[in-house]
């Protein structure tokens, strides 16, 4: 049954107010048993992580492996508003406001990865990422004031199912509309051929510039989303493992995907819960994963391709504007 | 004021020079050549053109601009546009795409009118979308339009190329081998379909030829280089006489154009 791109678009919105609407009241209502409300919860977190870290390493081609460090910067900055800057009465009308701020300063921090994309790319871009990671780790360590290694406390828990629901589908739109436009041709031309890119007439720097920017910020507020779940964070929950996990959910779900990222992100939260029994061990199922992937799979699930739903929907209509309609 | 003006461009990769001096004058409308054996420095100058090279020594103006330190992208926005020897398209993206590409710089819309979808950002990318259907038709590219450029027979490609090179409505369009694996009738057609463009989009061309057929037919005048010097220039009659160009091309007593061509 063919049906008409305003009907498509009723249809996404219709199901994402469903969706918003379940997330509030279905752990309400006491139907869903907590664990597997919180379950969710992590699996959306990942999810925005994972997107946003598609952008630059599917999208792009480029190879950022320090993505923990934009979602520290963005759990850090969250906190620190809610326990020290505002009114514990307004923390909770404020916390969408708090996470666009972490998100802000984890973008912030993302022009530091942006600057050297602009010399280098690859294996030696790669290595700044992991600097950058390895630096924000340290310096968190370090600064006595924000805990150090006992990490920072005191956040009341924000993060609920509505909004991380809520965050998924923003960060989902937003994305979907950056890679259906000028600017989204535009970073996957630097990935398929940067030189050929610019002459072109694609600006790359400035291409590089908002990739960074908008791939830090979703990250920065996932940062903050999964600071108000725990309700505490160390530096070690921002480290170079946290990363590794982001990578495994990119390429199992597949590169250049969003619906590669949203599958990658809910296999992996939800295949790590169903393997904990096997204790200490779990953590050798992700790096595993990683190198099984690479060899047999390196594209992912979804490498390249989307679900008509999340796709470009507008082609269709053009191609009967060609052929007359016969198409 | 000349639409290209190229003064004393030097170009070194270490020690070796690979252009030397060169000097060249383009007005509006014209189609030149620039020929010269393997690594005499020809694609290079096109690459100190198209900004993808520093320039060290010389000028480049383009329609009384000096262009000579801008970046590519902005080159390009000017009215440059090129191919390359070797095809260079956007593999994994489609056809459309490739071509909707080459119109980026003429997208006049921000990334806030692409979140916020904007009457701006619909009015401007369906107008490109338009124009990029226009080209794809315009090269017979219409039913490849949604795969994937790696998909595409040889020739597709290079007309791909052609159409993402010409959506942007450039002044100068550079050539580079266009004619590169074609065989004799493939090569009638090239010549055919760049008169052809240079009319519809009023043009001017520089190519760079090693088929002699391509560049006696098309070019009004031709510049010979070898080892980075400009040994010769005039018309391609005159040219293919030349003592300088013969000895460059083929010793001594060579014949440039091969039997049965003329």
């Amino acid at each position: 049954m063919a049906i008409s791109d305003t009907q498509r678009k009723l249809l996404i919105a219709l199901a994402a107010l469903l969706l918003l609407a379940l997330a509030w009241a279905l752990p309400a209502s006491g139907l869903l048993n907590p664990y597997v409300v919180q379950i969710l919860m992590y699996v959306g977190i990942n999810m925005i992580l994972t997107l946003s870290l598609n952008l630059v390493n599917g999208y792009m081609g480029e190879f950022s492996v320090g993505h923990a460090g934009f979602m520290g910067i963005g759990a850090y900055a969250a906190s620190i508003l809610t326990v020290w800057v505002l009114p514990k009465a307004w923390a909770a009308w404020a916390f969408p406001a708090v996470l666009v701020a972490g998100g802000l300063a984890a973008a912030v921090a993302g022009l530091v990865v942006a600057f050297p994309s602009f010399r280098t790319r690859g294996d030696y871009l790669a290595i700044v990422t992991l600097a950058f990671n390895m630096i924000v780790k340290s310096v968190l360590e370090n600064l006595e004031v924000l805990g150090g290694p006992r990490g920072f406390l005191g956040m009341p828990r924000l993060t609920d199912l509505f909004w991380v629901t809520a965050w998924v589908l923003i960060t989902l739109l937003v994305l979907r509309r950056v890679i259906n436009s000028n600017f989204g041709r535009g970073i996957m031309a630097v990935r398929e051929d940067e030189v050929a890119a610019n002459l072109t007439g694609v600006d790359t720097r400035r291409i590089k510039l908002y990739a960074f920017l908008i791939s830090a910020f979703f990250a920065g507020v996932a940062g903050g989303l999964f600071a108000h779940l725990l309700q505490f964070i160390n530096p070690r929950s921002f480290s170079i493992l946290k990363s590794t996990d982001m990578l495994v959910m990119v390429y199992l779900g597949g590169v250049g995907s969003l619906t590669g990222s949203l599958l990658g992100a809910a296999i992996f939260t939800i295949l790590l819960e169903v393997l904990r029994p096997l204790g200490l061990w779990r953590w050798v199922v992700g790096p595993l994963l990683l190198v099984l992937l690479m060899i047999f799979r390196p594209r992912g699930i979804m490498g390249f391709r989307e679900w008509k739903w999340l796709g470009e929907g507008s082609l269709r209509g053009l191609r009967n504007y060609v052929t007359g309609g016969k198409g | 004021m000349s639409l290209l003006e190229i003064t004393d461009l030097s170009h070194n990769f270490g020690g070796l020079r690979a252009v030397s001096e060169f000097s060249l004058k383009v007005e509006a409308g014209e189609l030149a050549g620039l020929i010269g054996p393997n690594g005499a420095g020809k694609t290079t100058i096109f690459n100190l053109i198209t900004g993808l090279f520093k320039v060290s020594r010389g000028t480049i103006m383009f329609q009384g601009e000096d262009i000579t330190r801008w970046p590519s992208h902005r080159i390009s926005a000017a009215g440059i546009a090129r191919t390359f020897q070797n095809i260079r398209l956007f593999k994994e993206l489609s056809v459309l795409d490739n071509v909707r590409l080459g119109a980026y710089a003429r997208h006049g819309y921000g990334l806030l009118d692409a979140v916020g979808r904007s009457g701006k950002f619909k009015q401007e990318e369906e107008r490109q979308r338009q124009r990029a259907y226009e080209l794809l038709a315009r090269f017979h590219l219409t039913p490849y339009a949604e795969m994937p450029a790696w998909n595409l027979p040889y020739g597709e490609q290079r007309r791909v190329e052609m159409a993402r090179a010409l959506i942007s409505g450039p002044r100068l369009l550079l050539l580079d081998e266009p004619a590169a694996g074609m065989n004799q009738s493939e090569a009638q057609d090239l010549i055919r379909v760049i008169r052809e463009i240079k009319e519809e989009f009023s043009l001017t061309i520089i190519l760079i030829e090693h088929q002699m057929r391509v560049v006696m037919n098309l070019c009004q005048w031709v510049k010979v280089l070898d080892f980075g010097e400009t040994i010769a220039a005039g018309q391609p009659r005159e040219i293919h006489q030349h003592p300088a160009v013969l000895a460059a091309y083929l010793g001594k007593d060579g014949a440039l154009v091969e039997e049965g061509s003329q």
